[in-house]
């Protein structure tokens, strides 16, 4: 089997390395390789930030290089455009319709690009979700990375089941329901 | 019943030390080593703590040895340089029981200011490396560095990097080996080093290096892999891993001893294949070796001493491919920034109104060096902006100096910052040292230290009160100020900078991350906002101009400390819930 290549990018803060562990724990339940690659540190104080998830038979580099990958994660609008490059030819985009606003920007020393995912959907073949509003209707907006989630496990091949499985696992035990829930609401997009 | 899991390269570190019996570990947090000790606490059989700086981690590690059971003592590479004093002179004492020293580089600088090269720093001082490539062999290698420790009589350094550490792997877990206590043995030309039995022990580390030399080709922990012998490559750690994604036909030297070199080893591959290339991160501690033996190699000619390598990397350099990647769209920069809410910003907003110059140190508050913030001139190493300041004011007088302050975390002064204070009050100093106490040790990921009250086990413990300690050194001016509270900040501050004796001021208030309670956030009340500018001052990122030029706060960004509503003179600024 060929290695699974999904990169989860987004803004220090977001909850990438949570998002990732679940993708790991997935592929790990399913009897493949797993390696991932996370952040940790400096670059996490509101830095941009990259994940990587790779799962087959044997998986050598933890990392994913331009080119390379088969679904990118992004949690952010601008952030998806910094690493769109790093999709394959056949590669899904599953944004988070959501703008956080870099220093440079906030300073007035560079401008948010318009149209961020108009213009990525001409060239990639891109999925996006308010995942921000949803999870306020859920009543808990620490969710939202969990709806984008359910938004991606349709582009997955892993059964609702195994998904359920790991999230059990993976969340604190407290926010099982609410993340199911969560993970419902990106599914049925 | 799987005993199967994924894990950490740090996490897998930590259970190697638990597997081996390791009993004591000592540790200072610094990126990309923090969870080992995060991990190590787990294992209750595991005495575990965080040490005020690596130098005492080290040497808590070789006390633990010397007693006779193993030990581990953690850091990154820069932290190395800290504990180097007792690495050099415990080389030649050698163990009793194994100590194993991990350090964590840093190709790519993640979260460090240099990339230097720990194996460069091992050779110096006659110590065995080993180099792991996954979490895996995070975990073998770090059991196997025990047995190397107690046959050679040698701590032994196992050297992972950011990549390693910080990327995830499946790991096979056995069971604890319970190794019995050795006796204690008082053997002072051993362990006393005085000149007199330091010579003889000198002569043991060589003969040590001689014994080594011969064995490491024998070593479990090399493979070779023969393929095609047009390409033979040696490389070891997470080059490693590049090399077997781009060139996977290649025959493969993986050393898994990197100091001293399995020569003999080495020689037997260089003559088994046509064209041998020599692939490691950052420098070419390998290749300079191998090469100085008469063996033709290509390395560094061809690869970078910088930062991380990478499959296509060497896909383009060695395997002479053409890739046709499509270029990264030009989007702005996004680097870390100090939270909404930080107290850090607080202080760095007086500094900046005042127009003084910091001598900075490392942590979070590191970024007030950048825009829009822009206070910190400098920063070298932990503990040298109280010294630095120093030098300033040694150089310049009191004048000059007037225009500056150092700043450093409670942590950072702890680490290394109260030598430095020590000599300033020694040597007369008249300059102002901020200290910002937010309660922990921010950057790494909040952990504790002396003054925060609690130990890594989480333990009650003795909580160290820096304005004791400060007025104990004696030093006369010490004043504590709430961070947010920027009226006083700037007194004080004006108060310490124009006195003629050094001052310390503490700025307190805890990271606004450790605050589990959600404090309510802010608003602006468009109509009274007089489109100034100056709440946005200091770069708070929950805080934004609209377009006709009101300020919008950022509700879910926003962590309540209140700092704009403090510089907002037109009263456009309220709690959520106010009125």
């Amino acid at each position: 089997m060929k290695t699974t290549n999904i990169m989860i990018v987004g803004v220090g803060g977001q909850g990438t390395l949570l998002t990732s562990r679940i993708l790991g724990g997935l592929a790990l339940d399913a009897g493949y390789d797993v390696k991932l690659s996370e952040v940790h540190g400096m670059a996490q104080r509101g830095g941009s930030v990259v994940t990587y998830v790779r799962y087959g038979e044997k998986v050598a580099e933890p990392i994913i290089e331009e080119g390379m990958a088969d679904i990118i994660i992004a949690f952010e609008r601008l952030e998806a455009l910094r690493y769109a490059h790093f999709l394959k030819k056949d590669g899904v985009l599953i944004a988070n319709d959501q703008k956080i606003e870099p220093m440079p920007v906030l300073l007035g020393m560079a401008d948010y690009p318009e149209n961020v995912l108009e213009n990525l959907a001409k060239k990639y073949t891109l999925f996006s979700v308010d995942a921000m509003q949803q999870a306020k209707q859920l009543g808990n907006s620490r969710v939202f990375n969990i709806i984008v989630l359910g938004l991606v496990a349709k582009h997955m091949k892993f059964s609702k089941e195994e998904w359920y499985k790991v999230i059990e696992k993976t969340v604190p035990p407290k926010t099982v329901e609410i993340n199911k829930k969560a993970f419902d609401a990106g599914y049925q997009l | 019943m799987t005993n199967k899991v994924i894990m950490l390269g740090n996490e897998a570190i930590a259970r190697g030390a638990y597997e081996a019996g390791v009993k004591v570990s000592a540790a200072y947090p610094g990126t990309p080593s923090t969870e080992i000790s995060e991990s190590i606490i787990k294992y209750k059989e595991v005495y575990a703590e965080w040490s005020p700086n690596e130098k005492v981690a080290a040497e808590v590690a070789i006390g633990a040895s010397l007693a006779g059971v193993r030990s581990l003592a953690s850091m990154k590479q820069v932290g190395l340089n800290v504990a180097s004093d007792p690495l050099y002179t415990f080389s030649y004492m050698g163990v009793n029981a194994g100590m194993v020293f991990v350090v964590a580089d840093d190709p790519g600088l993640y979260s460090s200011q240099n990339e230097q090269d720990t194996r460069a720093v091992a050779r110096a001082a006659h110590v065995p490396v080993l180099e792991p490539s996954d979490s895996q062999e995070a975990k073998d290698f770090v059991k196997f560095a025990y047995e190397l420790s107690e046959k050679y009589d040698t701590p032994v350094i196992v050297r992972t990097t950011t990549r390693l550490s910080h990327s995830q792997g499946i790991v096979e877990l056995n069971d604890r080996a319970e190794i019995a206590d050795k006796p204690y043995k008082k053997d002072i030309r051993k362990n006393v080093m005085i000149p007199g039995f330091a010579k003889f022990r000198h002569v043991a580390v060589e003969q040590r290096d001689i014994a080594l030399t011969k064995d490491a080709s024998e070593l479990p922990i090399n493979k070779v892999e023969m393929n095609d012998t047009k390409i033979g490559v040696i490389t070891s750690g997470m080059s490693y891993q590049y090399v077997k994604e781009a060139l996977p036909r290649a025959s493969v030297l993986k050393l898994g001893i990197i100091n001293p070199l399995p020569r003999k080893l080495i020689e037997d591959f260089a003559g088994k294949v046509e064209k041998l290339y020599i692939i490691e991160e950052l420098d070419p501690v390998i290749e300079q070796q191998v090469t100085s033996w008469g063996i033709k190699a290509v390395g560094k000619e061809i690869l970078t001493v910088q930062g991380e390598y990478s499959a296509n990397m060497l896909r383009q350099a060695i395997g002479g491919e053409v890739l046709a990647l499509e270029q990264p769209a030009e989007v702005p920069a996004r680097p870390p920034v100090l939270c909404p809410g930080c107290p850090h910003r607080s202080v760095f907003s007086v500094l900046s109104k005042l127009k003084l110059h910091a001598a900075g140190d490392i942590g979070c508050y590191t970024l007030g060096a950048l825009p829009p913030l822009g206070v910190i001139d400098e920063f070298v190493c932990m503990g040298a902006s109280i010294s630095t300041m120093h030098g300033i004011e040694k150089a310049k007088g009191k004048e000059f100096s007037k225009e500056w302050v150092a700043v450093i975390g409670d942590s950072t002064f702890l680490h290394t910052g109260i030598n430095s204070l020590m000599n300033m009050v020694y040597n007369k100093a008249t300059s102002t040292v901020i200290i910002l106490d937010n309660s922990t040790t921010g950057m790494t990921g909040h952990q504790d230290h002396p003054a925060t009250g609690k130990t890594l086990m989480g333990e009650v413990t003795y909580m160290m009160n820096l304005k004791a300690l400060c007025v104990a050194m004696g030093i006369n001016h010490v004043v504590e100020v709430n961070s947010f509270d920027l009226a006083a900040m700037e007194s004080a501050v004006k108060e310490a900078i124009n006195k003629d004796e050094i001052s310390v001021i503490i700025a307190k208030s805890p990271c606004v991350l450790l605050d589990k309670q959600k404090r309510q956030g802010y608003r602006i009340l468009a109509d009274k906002c007089k489109k100034c500018g100056m709440c946005l001052k200091p770069g708070c990122p929950a805080m934004r101009k609209s377009a006709d030029g009101t300020v919008q706060i950022d509700e879910t960004m926003c962590n309540g400390c209140g700092l704009c509503k403090s510089l907002c003179k037109f009263g456009a600024i309220e709690q959520a819930g106010e009125k």
